[in-house]
């Protein structure tokens, strides 16, 4: 018993080394910009515009749901021009962030991870290194950057979308005026909630991408390999967006 | 000058490579045969410092490839050209992508980037292939463009790992003629990794056998040939034990 515990600490030691050697090496890639100028612009449109669609779908329903939720909870002890406080507040602080980096975890954590998994086991990324190309500048980098840099635009804009569809359900069916609803939205926004709900989704979208990387590019054992690494990427990449939330709130709330 | 120094690689304990020493001589072939998993690609890939030995070293032109830094080893692998053994192209770029993406590292003008792969893929008959998606060649096509993507960095070594494996006895034939009209016409030295007899013979100026991780012999076509070396008799031959 002490003896597997004792393994299974090491083999996480071991995994923590070789991460921390993962990240010194991206870092050290940074100067090359001639390699991942190239293939940023192409991961900026596959992690961000290309993940809109989902990203908007998921905001317009849950805008429509909290204004729903809030006028159930408020109808009759508070008045109900705070369902625009209740939509702007959890869209930008909470809902926005974190069921956009949930979604994207599955759609760019996966597409990533095997991605580069399959270049694993196909030789491709030693292909790249006999051609000279550092894999962490031609492939890591760009990903990771990309992720940092769109993950927030794409949340602004389903908070944007959410705030949107709350407000035309509150017109709708809660019978609430664009002046009350405006009101609402006006009354305890800080524009901390702004950035606080942007810097976090930079930090879910580098997470989404360092970690379907970093399990891509250790795929071995063939497609099975591949499914491995996906599935884990995903399940990671969601638990660690699920405490970085966390943190943030501690720390920055 | 490619030298195995006293290699040694292990994987899970299980050594691989226990000793393999070797000399590859300017302008010659080397054709390393063996049983499947003797660990003649874990040899190659020492070459390039894709992987990095537990013991021992390779020398090329006496640089040391696992002491070498980052900077020494991009400059070394400009040097070598791989050919791999599913040629590992690269699925979302076009075939005339594939072969200048080496060129595109070394910064060369987009003319002289067009000239040297075209040159390349006039050297592996495939002229008109270049915008072609590798999804749409077949594996012997695939494996030309491979070399072509090898030659075209105008290399001074070219390492060869399982050129004709998984191909028909024709097309293998015509990859043979291929490696053997590349060393002709660019006068490179060239590693061939194979299990192919017929293939070894055609290419290879020498030929070593790798055998439990070390060189069992090591000679000319015709004296491998005429080898009365048990196990050696055993491959060529193509014997059960």
């Amino acid at each position: 018993m002490i003896d597997r515990i004792g393994r299974y600490a090491v083999d996480r030691v071991r995994a923590a080394g070789r991460f921390g050697h993962f990240l010194a090496d991206l870092v050290r890639a940074v100067p090359d910009v001639a390699t991942w100028r190239g293939p940023l612009v192409v991961q900026m449109r596959k992690i961000g515009v290309d993940s809109l669609p989902v990203a908007l779908f998921i905001a317009a329903f849950t805008g429509v749901v909290l204004a729903l939720q809030a006028s159930y909870t408020f109808t009759g002890t508070v008045p109900l021009y705070v369902v625009g406080t209740v939509v702007a507040k959890t869209m930008m602080l909470e809902l926005g962030p974190v069921l956009t980096g949930l979604a994207l975890s599955g759609r760019v954590g996966a597409s990533v991870a095997a991605e580069l998994g399959t270049m694993r086991v196909t030789e491709q990324v030693d292909a790249l290194e006999t051609l000279a190309y550092d894999p962490q500048a031609y492939l890591v980098l760009p990903r990771v950057l990309a992720g940092t840099v769109m993950v927030p635009l794409v949340v602004a804009l389903g908070i944007a979308v959410g705030i949107l569809t709350g407000w035309l359900t509150s017109l709708s069916l809660l019978h609430l005026s664009t002046p009350e609803f405006v009101k609402g939205l006006k009354l305890l926004y800080r524009f901390k909630d702004t950035w606080f709900g942007l810097a976090k989704s930079a930090s879910f979208g580098m997470t989404i991408t360092l970690i379907g990387c970093r399990l891509g590019l250790d795929t071995w054992g063939g497609a099975e390999g591949v499914g491995r690494s996906t599935t884990r990427a995903v399940v990671f990449s969601a638990m660690l967006i699920l405490a970085l939330d966390a943190f943030w709130a501690v720390v920055l709330l | 000058m490619i030298q195995f120094r006293d290699l040694r690689k292990a994987f899970n304990g299980r050594p691989v490579l226990d000793g393999f020493t070797l000399d590859v001589k300017d302008g010659e072939t080397m054709v390393i045969i063996g049983f499947s998993g003797s660990g003649k690609s874990v040899a190659l890939k020492h070459v390039v410092g894709l992987l990095h030995p537990d013991g021992g070293d390779v020398i090329v032109d006496g640089r040391a490839v696992s002491q070498l830094d980052r900077a020494g080893l991009t400059a070394l692998r400009g040097e070598i050209g791989y050919v791999f053994q599913f040629a590992a192209l690269f699925d979302s770029l076009t075939v005339e992508e594939n072969v200048g993406l080496g060129l595109v590292r070394r910064r060369l003008p987009e003319r002289e980037i067009a000239s040297r792969v075209h040159d390349a893929l006039r050297l592996v008959d495939l002229p008109d292939s270049g915008p072609r998606y590798p999804a749409e060649l077949s594996g012997g096509m695939r494996k030309r463009v491979g070399i072509a993507r090898a030659i075209a960095l105008r290399p001074r070594y070219i390492l060869y790992d399982e050129p004709t494996t998984g191909l028909d006895p024709v097309t293998s034939a015509v990859m043979d003629q291929l490696m053997v009209r590349t060393r002709e016409q660019l006068g490179v030295t060239g590693i061939v990794v194979t299990h192919d007899m017929r293939s070894a013979y055609t290419v290879g100026d020498r030929i070593a056998m790798l055998y439990e991780g070390r060189v069992r012999q090591v000679g000319g076509v015709r004296e491998i040939q005429a080898s009365a070396d048990p196990i050696v008799r055993q491959f060529i031959e193509g014997r059960p034990a």
